[in-house]
């Protein structure tokens, strides 16, 4: 399997975990051996809470050889994502940050003007930015010239599992991107996966699709081969679309006709 | 003194220091790290900074998240 370079660092698998979700370490584990996986994501909360974590969590992504990539989900502003980059930072020792600055608590959607603005922030404060963004190929744009290392474009709401709303947008951003582009968000099955591979996106990052399967081991591998094989089908070159006449594979010449 | 941990009112003693205080919620010690009144303050100042009346702290980990 190729290589492909985010923040700085050569990674093999295009897949990219999210540890929210799953019902125990113990799942999560399994998920991050199966899935390949060579970069998850934790979120930062405070201590005592009910959340999974702690030391445990971070032991098992160690023990399955994944980077952590620390997010500022659940940030409404800027001043609060660079304070929640800066606390990660900290206490994980990575200046990765995947950059989380939604609007509400209802859709989870990107607000825009927050979100560049904290990018803005952190790149000069010497953050890799990851930023989780809206499927505008403007804006990615934006973040692109920000500074930061690569864009995550949503592929639906968070948790929605609703798949790729806007390949258009999502192939355009791709083609216009000098930076990874990695589809965040909306993945709800394997096709799902691979279609954001097809579009031209050099990795997917996938949580709530796994975690919350029925089978989350089992929905790991499923991912795991549609990345790989939406990025092979990719690198394949597909066939053209034929909106107005069929081409037969069957040579024309020879047939048997009355 | 009152001060607040996590969101917590808590009254503590003149001269307590932020890692005093800190050590009432968590006996972790890697993978932590405190803001005192919105700043990051650095794990290896907290044991000799003490707190102020009114002071913030928070003290974070990192959970299960996407």
């Amino acid at each position: 399997m190729s290589t492909w370079e985010l923040g700085g660092r050569q990674i093999s698998s295009r897949l990219i975990t999210g540890t929210g979700g799953a019902t125990s370490l113990d799942v999560m584990s399994k998920v991050l051996k199966s899935s390949g996986s060579q970069v998850t994501t934790v979120a930062m909360r405070r201590v005592g809470g009910y959340a999974l974590g702690g030391g445990s969590l971070l032991d098992i992504i160690r023990a399955a050889g994944a980077e952590v990539l620390p997010n500022t989900a659940g940030c409404h502003t800027a001043a609060e994502a660079l304070l929640t980059a800066r606390l990660a930072r900290e206490a994980l020792a990575t200046d990765w940050v995947k950059l989380e600055v939604v609007a509400d608590d209802i859709t989870l959607l990107p607000d825009p003007v927050e979100l560049l603005e904290a990018a803005r922030t952190l790149v000069a404060d010497g953050f890799t930015v990851l930023p989780y963004t809206n499927d505008d190929p403007v804006l990615a744009q934006h973040l692109e010239r920000a500074g930061c290392a690569a864009v995550m474009p949503l592929g639906a709401p968070i948790g929605s599992g609703l798949g790729i709303r806007n390949p258009h947008n999502i192939a355009m951003i791709c083609e216009q991107a000098t930076v990874p582009v990695i589809l965040d968000a909306g993945i709800g099955t394997a096709s799902d996966a691979a279609l954001a591979m097809e579009l031209g996106c050099d990795g997917v990052l996938v949580a709530s699709a796994i975690t919350r399967a029925a089978d989350p081991e089992a929905m790991a591998t499923a991912m795991r081969l549609a990345v790989e094989a939406g990025r092979a089908a990719r690198e394949a070159g597909r066939i053209e679309r034929r909106w107005h006449a069929a081409l037969a594979s069957s040579p024309a010449e020879g047939r048997i006709t009355s | 003194m009152n001060v607040t941990i996590n969101g917590e009112p808590r009254e503590v003693p003149a001269g307590t220091t932020v890692e005093q205080l800190i050590r009432q919620v968590t006996t972790q010690d890697k993978g932590i790290a405190a803001a005192l009144n919105g700043e990051v303050l650095p794990q290896r100042a907290w044991s000799a900074h003490p707190l102020a009346d009114r002071d913030q702290v928070d003290v974070v980990t990192a959970v299960q998240g996407g």
